[in-house]
């Protein structure tokens, strides 16, 4: 916040050589931070195709991007449906581990009891590879989609448990003083003053969520296998690969790459329009 | 609760007493040793003290966030949550909250809508000077803008006692004297009860009336100065020679309480 008013129009700006140079350096930074991955894409895809032409690669070993992009648009259908399905399931997860993390991490802080009973079972869960329990879940849940939301959740929910522990433990200690001494109910110290500490906390571990729900839910759909029904993008990778319709492989592949940015991306968004007005990860740096 | 409640005749309106206050930690570490004291209405009162004095122990005592190990603490009359205000050393304010809704906390606390105490919040920022800052986050102030949000927040209750823990300590000296004299001026206008904690003799005679000289190993008060100048002392005040001779005699009352704890 400036207090200093603007120079009064017509004066010219006062610019000295320091200023010149950490323009420039911005203004630099702020268009290769898009270009220079733009170009080491156009630059891959260039090499990749010349390296599929000039050694006559076969497409069912490698396809050159050309006929993986083909692919995409003529199997749109089939490809977009497997994307709604796998999409639907990482959503679910996701919103699963939110429900989950946030209510388990908020009955951790409240009942100390209730932490040390069953925290370590919350760890035992996270440490056990999904690939492993995959199966038994297959075995025991009728529901498939019920069955894979369930092997994403276990991949998800513990980094947003942990988190949100963490930030519900955080809260300033003058501040928890104060509220002591004013008297404040446990219901009223963990809404006015736990939940806001744990928000940047709760955000970070829900980006990290937010890619791993995905990784749980392709992972799951791998070891679901076939499935005919309701199949989602990894069980089309498999069919694919069986097929050996490289093409397609890479075109699924694409599309649960794009959807991994676009969930992080979009996470990251709502991240930002939470905590810019008074987190200091949100504030932009004035010098 | 170690806090009862009595009706005892008084000549002075008297608001809180220690009776031989002990406070120890683990059972080795003596915090604080028989501390009495008497607050009454309209004091100023410093502690002063060099760390490790119990000062802090002591304020933390009265906010009942700790509990004496031997000794008393008696509030005159009725004594409930709205009874004090506080203004920690750092101005531990909530981030995510704009001015006015740090303020708000205390009433909000008790139940009350913003709608409701708007006039309360707004007054006690009024006083500090920040009326035009009620929208502002805290990250957007300076540090002495932070304290007086702090100090609004510890006034929008109306206490019968305020508690300040060094609340001027990490600010520099240039702002630290603004805030004694606005803080003088507060005390006039309101006419609030204040324990103001300070390891600074100038800062403790400047604001007080009464100077609780402690010292340390076991934690302990030494002497009792008082500082027996009008207010409002403005900053005329620090230059006069009376203000010199209290500052010598405190002075001299500290470094013998670190001569006795040395």
């Amino acid at each position: 916040m400036s207090l200093v008013e603007d120079p009064p129009a017509g004066a010219p700006d006062i610019v000295d050589a320091d200023e010149v140079r950490r323009a420039r350096a911005r203004r630099i930074e702020r268009i290769g931070k898009w270009l220079l991955p733009v170009a080491v894409l156009v630059v891959m895809i260039f090499l990749w195709d010349r390296i599929v032409v000039w050694n006559a690669i076969p497409h069912y070993i490698l396809p050159g991007p050309g006929a993986v992009f083909e692919t995409l648009i003529e199997d749109r259908a089939m490809l977009f449906s497997a994307l709604l399905v796998t999409l639907q399931i990482t959503m679910l997860a996701l919103a699963a581990a939110v429900l989950g993390g946030v209510g388990l991490a908020i009955l951790f802080n409240q009942s100390r009891w209730f932490e040390m009973s069953f925290y370590p079972y919350a760890v035992i869960l996270q440490v056990t590879p999904v690939v492993a329990i995959a199966p038994l879940i297959m075995i025991y849940v009728d529901n498939r989609i019920a069955a894979l939301v369930l092997c994403a959740w276990l991949v998800a929910f513990f980094p947003i448990l942990a988190n949100t522990t963490l930030g519900l433990h955080s809260a300033d200690h003058n501040l928890r003083d104060l509220f002591r001494i004013y008297g404040a109910t446990r219901w009223q110290r963990l809404r006015y003053l736990q939940i806001p500490s744990a928000l940047p906390y709760f955000l970070a571990g829900l980006r990290i969520a937010g890619g791993l729900s995905l990784i749980g839910a392709v992972v799951a759909e791998f070891v679901a296998g076939t499935g005919g029904m309701g199949s989602g993008l990894a069980f089309r990778i498999l069919e694919a690969g069986y097929r050996l319709n490289i093409a397609r492989m890479f075109a699924a592949l694409l599309l649960v790459a794009g959807t991994g940015v676009i969930i992080f991306a979009g996470l990251s968004f709502l991240s930002h329009m939470l905590l810019r007005k008074w987190h200091e990860s949100a504030l932009k740096r004035d010098r | 609760m170690p806090q009862t409640t009595t009706q005892q005749p008084d000549s002075r309106a008297w608001i809180l007493r220690m009776e031989g206050v002990d406070k120890t930690f683990g059972g080795t570490v003596h915090a604080l040793s028989g501390m009495s004291l008497q607050v009454n209405q309209g004091d100023f009162i410093s502690l002063l003290g060099p760390s490790g004095c119990g000062k802090s122990t002591a304020l933390r005592l009265i906010a009942d966030l700790l509990h004496p190990t031997r000794g008393r603490i008696t509030w005159s009359g009725d004594h409930d949550v709205g009874d004090l205000g506080v203004v920690f050393q750092e101005p531990t304010l909530m981030p995510w909250a704009t001015v006015a809704q740090n303020v708000w906390m205390p009433l909000r606390l008790r139940g009350k809508s913003y709608h409701a105490v708007r006039d309360d919040v707004l007054e006690a920022l009024r006083l500090v000077g920040l009326e035009k800052f009620q929208t502002a986050y805290p990250r957007e102030l300076s540090g002495g803008m932070k304290m007086r949000v702090s100090i609004a927040r510890s006034m929008v209750t109306h206490p019968r006692l305020i508690l300040m823990d060094e609340p001027f300590a990490a600010l520099d000296e240039i702002t630290r004297f603004r805030l004694n004299n606005d803080l003088l001026a507060l005390k006039q206008k309101i006419g609030c009860t204040v324990i103001f904690v300070t390891h600074s003799v100038f800062e403790s005679v400047f604001l007080s009336d009464r100077i609780v000289v402690m010292a340390a190993r076991p934690g302990r008060v030494i002497r009792e100065l008082a500082v027996d100048e009008p207010y409002p002392r403005d900053e005329s005040f620090r230059t006069s020679p009376e203000y010199a001779a209290h500052c010598r005699e405190a002075s001299a009352a500290l470094h013998a309480a670190m001569d006795q704890a040395a």
